[in-house]
């Protein structure tokens, strides 16, 4: 009972944590324009949170530059259990025009485990609807 | 007693990763550092191994906001090395979409202010209108954020009959949006009392730090660049140099509100004077070895592109500096003596762009203090290096 509760909850309000990892900021005034009366993710009880401590989804945009790297882990750990990862942008799948550069890890999931990718150079707003509308698909049916 | 409080690199208040170390004294900021290179990424690096044409798709994504103030300055730079001529019309579009821009920034960057002096249903209403000029963009060049409507030699997309009326129409409906915000962002009482005083930067001091855009002009210096030393076609467009005399974060507002109506006088004006003809030439694939310093007025400020040629498809150096990182001084002397409670709305007012500012490759060693910049090849290598150890995890669990 309280397990379907807390499920159920957790499907009507996924709170995420955006974090910039080196992105030219294409990605991320997307995935502010998603949260604004356009596109409005707040009807999905989808809402930007400042930290990682009250967040279910961290949303990653950028190629993971070297100097983010431990933070970004950092960012993971702090994040409480269950967490999902969303890499956002043609950066954070695999490094897009960086990759090969000195400063690139290339792809955040060299570093944490991602659930789902949401491809695009930069992502529009309703690429990052659907891909979190397939997350919830993922947690709905308890594959993690 | 002194503390000091580190800001960022992950922080609510900061929409990008940078560090902020502030020393305060109570309530009151004393001192404020600066801790930058979270989002370097070694763009002019890259730009050395790719060709002129291939640059221009890098040059977009040193910033996204205002990725078609990098691309224009870039290609204006190499135009200028290749010794060619863009067509009338093809100018009319480039400088059509550089103000569609801006527009969209500074509508961006005031419903910013707005979340962070804490007007929220502000921040709502402007993003709701920058949807509209993202609109405009995307009938003009297929694209929201990455125009990708510049090459070399002009522009690779034409506008048409109906796409002219769509922005016109379009166009009526900002400029009464915007009258409303300006009503709204000068007139509203706690608005008003939030912004005005804070982040006070003197005319004196706003020139000695060298700052640019509309943070030097909200402190009462018409400088700007279109005006000064006009680039494309803007010797030809009527418009005026807003500026504003309170030197704080209001008269910043104040600036962007005045220049999003000079915006929407000069799209109408490129519309309906937009010339006939071809809108771009062909550009050689090589440039003589040469040197060129390229300028744009940004949405945030002037945009320098240093550029060396040297007889071969692909640029010897290629140096960018950004609005951003020239009003970096400026904002630690905004940042003394204010409250701590201060600092988004501060850091929010030179529009940060941090991805755009984070360029260096010198090495400083720690023990010598000495500089020696690195070579591509031995950067690689130690990327190399440090990747080899690490195994790829893609398919592994995560080992914690």
């Amino acid at each position: 009972m309280l397990q379907k509760l807390t499920q159920w909850s957790r499907l009507k309000s996924p709170w995420i944590l955006h974090l910039n990892t080196g992105a030219c900021n294409a990605c991320d005034i997307e995935v502010v324009a998603a949260l604004t009366p356009r596109f409005d993710v707040e009807r999905f009880g989808i809402l930007l949170e400042g930290t990682p401590r009250h967040a279910d989804v961290i949303i990653c945009t950028g190629p993971a530059t070297r100097q983010m790297k431990d933070r970004l882990i950092r960012v993971y750990e702090q994040t409480p259990d269950p967490k999902f990862v969303m890499a956002v942008g043609a950066c954070a799948m695999s490094g897009c025009v960086y990759r090969g550069a000195y400063n690139i890890i290339g792809g955040i999931d060299q570093l944490i485990p991602v659930d789902v990718y949401v491809p695009g150079c930069p992502i529009r707003p309703d690429a990052l609807i659907e891909g979190v509308v397939k997350l919830l698909d993922k947690i709905k049916q308890g594959a993690k | 007693m002194s503390f000091e409080i580190p800001i960022g690199p992950q922080h609510p208040a900061l929409k990008e990763p940078i560090g902020v170390r502030v020393t305060v004294d109570g309530e009151i900021i004393r001192d404020a550092d600066l801790h930058l290179g979270y989002n370097h990424r070694g763009v002019e690096k890259l730009a050395e191994q790719k060709n002129w044409t291939q640059n221009i798709y890098l040059m977009e994504r040193i910033c996204g906001i205002c990725s078609h103030s990098h691309a224009t300055c870039y290609v204006q730079g190499v135009e200028k090395l290749m010794e060619i001529e863009p067509p009338k019309r093809g100018l009319f579009i480039r400088i059509l979409v550089s103000e569609l821009e801006r527009v969209h920034s500074h509508l961006l960057w005031l419903g910013v202010a707005g979340h962070e002096a804490g007007f929220d249903s502000f921040f709502m209403y402007v993003w709701r209108d920058r949807e509209i000029v993202m609109d405009i963009l995307e009938t003009i060049s297929g694209n929201r954020v990455h125009y990708a409507i510049n090459t070399i030699g002009g522009v690779r997309r034409d506008l048409d009959e109906l796409q002219a009326k769509h922005i016109l129409d379009s166009l009526e409906v900002l400029r009464q949006r915007s009258e409303y915000y300006q009503k709204l962002g000068t007139t509203e009482p706690s608005f008003v009392a939030r912004l005005a005083g804070v982040g006070y930067l003197s005319k004196e001091d706003a020139i000695e730090l060298c700052a640019v855009g509309p943070t030097l002009r909200a402190s009462g210096v018409p400088m700007d660049v279109r005006k000064d030393d006009p680039y494309a076609v803007y010797d030809e467009v009527p418009f005026e140099v807003c500026t504003a005399d309170t030197c704080d974060v209001l008269g910043r507002t104040v600036v962007r509100i005045k220049e999003l109506m000079q915006s929407y006088n000069i799209i109408e004006y490129l519309l309906k004077n937009l010339p006939d003809g071809p809108i771009a030439v062909r550009a050689p694939r090589r440039a003589k070895p040469n040197e060129v310093v390229s300028r744009y007025e940004a949405p945030r400020g002037e945009n320098i592109h240093y550029i060396k040629s040297n007889g071969t498809d692909k640029p010897e150096r290629l140096k960018v500096r950004a609005p951003t990182l020239a009003n970096y001084a400026a904002t630690i002397k905004m940042l003394k003596n204010g409250f701590i409670a201060d600092v988004p709305l501060i850091f929010a007012a030179i529009d940060p762009c941090i991805c755009c500012a984070e360029r260096s490759v010198a090495i400083v060693e720690e023990k010598t203090q000495q500089e020696r910049i690195v070579t591509m090849s031995s950067l690689r290598e130690l990327n190399l290096k440090i990747t080899n150890y690490q195994a790829r995890k893609r398919e592994a669990e995560w080992p914690l």
